[in-house]
């Protein structure tokens, strides 16, 4: 049986929420998309604490799409928090956002992101660049093993 | 002059010609730059030897990487990319034959972007190269220079 690859979705803004869902329920490949509304909430979910303590082990994501303006832990900390665990320091990680100011870029570089994609305004292409984005990253890119 | 550079370090002159074909017919304006071993990406990444007389400040916007290269391996290259303050942010991608788990971890420990498998088939190769072209020159923002 196939795997089904799991995308973790770090995004604060339900109206972004609403697009991305509905932009992969169209992929070709339909993952199961885990959502979280805050790097607080990002990090517990991949290291097994706090609201997620009691969960049985599970793969890591595939891929983790994350936003970088998040009430409380931002997205670049989650970055350099989760590149310092040898357990999520491998884990392909792509920054969606609308910040296309140069210390986020060089930050999220200098933290280990793998991409760093602008949100796009709209909605045709908010989801070609989301089908763009699992294609590459779910199909053609070859993930660290678990 | 085109806005992107792509650094395709690729011993296999099939390869080679294989990926320009792709990325010629993808309507991308690019320049791509062959780099026949680990020895000259580096040269060319740091403005040595063959490639001494470049403007150094124009880094590529995306680095293709084979892994079995004569000389100096292509792990070897990034390690040494990644650890020069000009090259360390340099998007790059492993384009290897390899699926060794070993090479895998060891890219992304290194710090590569992206690991992909080459495919065999002609028409397959032709796809992979045209869709990397657009991921990383079109929809990736590239860090600064």
């Amino acid at each position: 049986m196939t795997k089904v690859s799991q995308v973790l979705l770090v995004e604060d803004n339900e109206d972004d929420v609403e697009l991305a869902l509905h932009a992969f329920s169209g992929s070709r490949v339909t993952p199961e998309i885990k959502v979280v509304h805050d790097g607080e909430e990002a990090l517990e979910f991949l290291w097994h604490t706090g609201r997620y303590a009691d969960q049985e082990a599970r793969d890591l994501p595939s891929l983790i799409l994350l936003d970088l303006q998040l009430p409380g832990i931002g997205g670049l900390e989650v970055l350099r928090r989760l590149r310092e665990r040898p357990e999520t320091r491998r884990v392909p990680v792509v920054i969606l956002t609308t910040s296309d100011a140069e210390a986020d870029i060089i930050g999220g570089y200098d933290r280990g992101v793998n991409s760093y994609i602008r949100k796009p305004v709209g909605f045709a292409s908010f989801s070609e660049m989301v089908q763009q984005l699992e294609h590459y990253w779910l199909i053609t890119n070859l993930a660290p093993p678990s | 002059m085109a806005n992107h550079k792509i650094l395709l370090v690729e011993d296999n002159p099939d390869d080679v010609e294989l990926a320009l074909h792709a990325c010629q017919s993808n309507r991308i304006d690019a320049d791509i730059i062959v780099a026949r071993d680990g020895e000259e990406a580096l040269e060319y990444l740091f403005c040595t030897g063959r490639h001494a007389g470049r403007t150094c400040k124009d880094i590529p916007s995306v680095m293709v990487l084979d892994l079995k290269l004569p000389g100096i391996g292509g792990l070897e290259v990034l390690r040494s990319l990644r650890q020069h303050p000009e090259t360390r942010r340099i998007p790059v991608v492993i384009l290897t034959s390899s699926e060794d788990e070993a090479h895998v971890v060891g890219g992304y420990e290194l710090g590569v972007n992206s690991y992909i498998r080459k495919p065999a088939e002609f028409a397959a190769f032709t796809q992979i190269m045209s869709q990397l072209q657009r991921y990383w020159l079109v929809t990736n923002t590239a860090p600064p220079v």
